[in-house]
């Protein structure tokens, strides 16, 4: 069997045929949206459609999104509108000055931790960090101490992108509001792969991006409610309302567009079909390899992902030997990051060193199917037992 | 820094010595060894043992076992290759350059496994020349690893203080020394002192 299996979907998706289909009809029209004749209304139709259905995903109000380049400038647009000194402007909503405090969880992605440490480390503002369980869920009672009449923002995400841990943004927005915060969610992970709604959240912004659901890379999305403290992170152009300066990007919005309608229509049943196939490939490996553990949280984890430790093997040499057998994962190993430290996230959840650097992640996409799980079963027990004989630890 | 575009991470040298690893450890072949040294951290993500066996000096077999990435997999088994029928005074003196040669290249993060190999060589040299009541010369003695996170030695403290060190963070600047666990950093500053003291008596002599 010469197959290749893709079970690395938390990182990037493949782009679904229907996307490929609308973005490349939509690189024809090359209109400007923001030019007033027929080739710019072209393109800004295509953009507004496209706007319409990401607001349909979030359950949401189209005039609430602006589209930005990705994740990780939307979670940097949230952040960076809570830093002191932003002068007023036309389309600036200050936030409260005698609150300067950012409150963020221990296992938010770079995009939200690096940000807030750069906040603090120019601004001279705190950042908090909220403690996790062992499963990554959110210590309430922990945030409830670290939020105050000093927080400004709070900022959780929805899912976890390592372990796929599901967090009660509602409890949370509920705490923050209370003491008068604002609260954001990284929702990039969750977008698509679970319901989601922002009302039931409670949060005030939320982050997507559309290359986690198989969308391109470069175009992402920051919801926010109406009357929200804001300022702009990209200066030069009344685009977005005025919140995002830059030619519009029309067709990767129509593709990210595309990419939630999809989403969305098939949420219900590809999220049971998702969790059926991570649920085998758990207890086909737990059958099959001894010393093994489950990271993360079993009722509250997103339906595609499935995060486990192997003893005594570390993570890049698995991933590797996986690779050499065309069968795409990602670790937590320090050895993968280029940095001496493992996971960030599992050490939070209190996994020794050895766990963190042998865990795995599998996540599974629109693409997974019945025989990937089983070509992965027939695999990983073989590799796991020759990458043990080698190791010290036994 | 150039970007890798080939499609494997790493050199076709190290994913062959990745995919086929020389020289194992196995449990049933029951080797005898006349000296081990193990080296390294699971804290790292890599820790090494390596097994020798000698006669008349030199190195007739070795074994070893890995727990760590790709590249501390292919850099023990490449070591394990180089070190056989080398005499113990050359083994003791492999770098980790010739280790990276050897591989044809590893990404600079990952050249602190290789370092790892010939320190855990250089253990077991060790531990055959204690066995067998061998004391050796001062200028031939092993190096000692003080940050086992990082593999820096003694005659690396020793050199970062010749090149200037004087502080816990320059010395850091130079080595990496201590940045894992910093469990080391008390020992290695007590060297360094011990090193400083050294040099700064040469160069009192040379003036005398």
């Amino acid at each position: 069997m010469n197959q290749r299996v893709y079970l690395d979907n938390n990182a990037t998706t493949p782009l679904d045929p229907a996307v490929i289909s609308a973005f490349s009809e939509a690189l024809t029209l090359f209109g400007n949206p923001s030019s007033m004749h027929s080739f710019g209304r072209e393109a800004a139709s295509l953009v507004a459609d496209a706007r319409n259905e990401a607001a349909a995903i979030l359950g949401a109000t189209p005039g609430e999104i602006i589209f930005t380049s990705g994740g990780t400038e939307s979670n940097n647009t949230v952040l960076s509108s809570f830093a002191p000194g932003i002068p007023a402007g036309d389309s600036v909503i200050l936030p409260p000055p005698d609150r300067s405090e950012l409150v963020v969880s221990a296992i938010e992605h770079p995009a939200i931790l690096e940000t807030a440490f750069a906040l603090r480390d120019r601004y001279g503002i705190t950042v908090h960090l909220a403690p996790v369980d062992t499963t990554g869920r959110i210590d309430l009672e922990a945030l409830t101490h670290l939020v105050s009449e000093k927080t400004a923002l709070v900022s959780i995400m929805l899912a976890n992108n390592e372990i796929g841990t599901i967090q009660d943004l509602a409890a949370i927005s509920a705490i923050a509001h209370k003491a008068g915060a604002f609260v954001h969610t990284d929702a990039v992970q969750a977008v698509g792969k679970i319901p989601l709604d922002v009302a039931a959240l409670g949060v005030d912004y939320l982050s997507a991006s559309a290359h986690k659901i198989h969308g391109p890379k470069g175009i992402g999305l920051l919801w926010m409610r109406r009357g929200v403290p804001f300022a702009p992170f990209m200066h030069g152009g009344h685009q977005e309302y005025g919140r995002r300066a830059g030619t519009v990007n029309a067709p990767a919005i129509a593709a990210f567009g595309t990419a939630c309608r999809i989403s969305r229509e098939q949420l219900g049943p590809e999220a049971a079909r998702l969790a059926g196939l991570r649920d085998r490939l758990r207890a086909g490996i737990e059958e099959r390899i001894s010393d093994t553990s489950v990271n993360g949280n079993r009722e509250f984890c997103l339906p595609n992902t499935l995060n486990m430790s192997f003893r005594a093997a570390e993570g890049e040499s698995t991933l590797l030997y996986l690779d050499l057998e065309n069968i795409a994962v990602s670790t937590g190993s320090a050895c993968a990051s280029g940095s001496l430290e493992p996971s960030h996230v599992l050490l939070a959840c209190g996994l020794t060193a050895e766990l963190a650097h042998g865990s795995i992640r599998f996540s599974l996409g629109r693409t997974t199917t019945d025989e990937d799980i089983d070509y992965v079963l027939e695999k990983l027990p073989p590799i796991m037992a020759r990458i043990r004989s080698m190791s010290t630890l036994r | 820094m150039s970007e890798n575009t080939s499609s494997w991470v790493y050199s076709e040298r190290v994913k062959e010595h990745f995919m086929n690893p020389r020289n194992v450890l196995r449990d049933e072949e029951n080797f005898q060894d006349d000296g081990r040294g193990t080296v390294g951290s699971i804290q790292c993500g890599d820790e090494m043992l390596v097994l020798i066996q000698v006669r008349d000096g030199r190195i007739t077999d070795c074994r070893w076992r890995t727990y760590g990435c790709a590249s501390a997999i292919a850099s023990t088994s490449a070591l394990s290759e180089m070190v056989k029928g080398m005499s113990l005074d050359d083994a003791a003196r492999i770098t980790p350059k010739q280790i990276l040669n050897y591989l044809h290249g590893l990404p600079d993060s990952k050249v602190h496994c290789s370092v790892l190999g010939d320190k855990a060589l250089r253990a077991a040299i060790e531990d055959y020349y204690q066995r067998n009541g061998i004391v050796i010369e001062q200028q031939e003695r092993p190096a000692k690893i003080i940050c086992e996170c990082i593999g820096v030695t003694d005659q690396d403290i020793m050199s970062a203080a010749k090149d200037g060190a004087v502080t816990w963070n320059e010395l850091q600047q130079k080595t990496k020394i201590g940045t894992v666990c910093g469990k080391c950093k008390t020992h290695a500053m007590e060297i360094l002192d011990e090193s400083l003291f050294e040099i700064h008596h040469e160069t009192l002599k040379m003036h005398d």
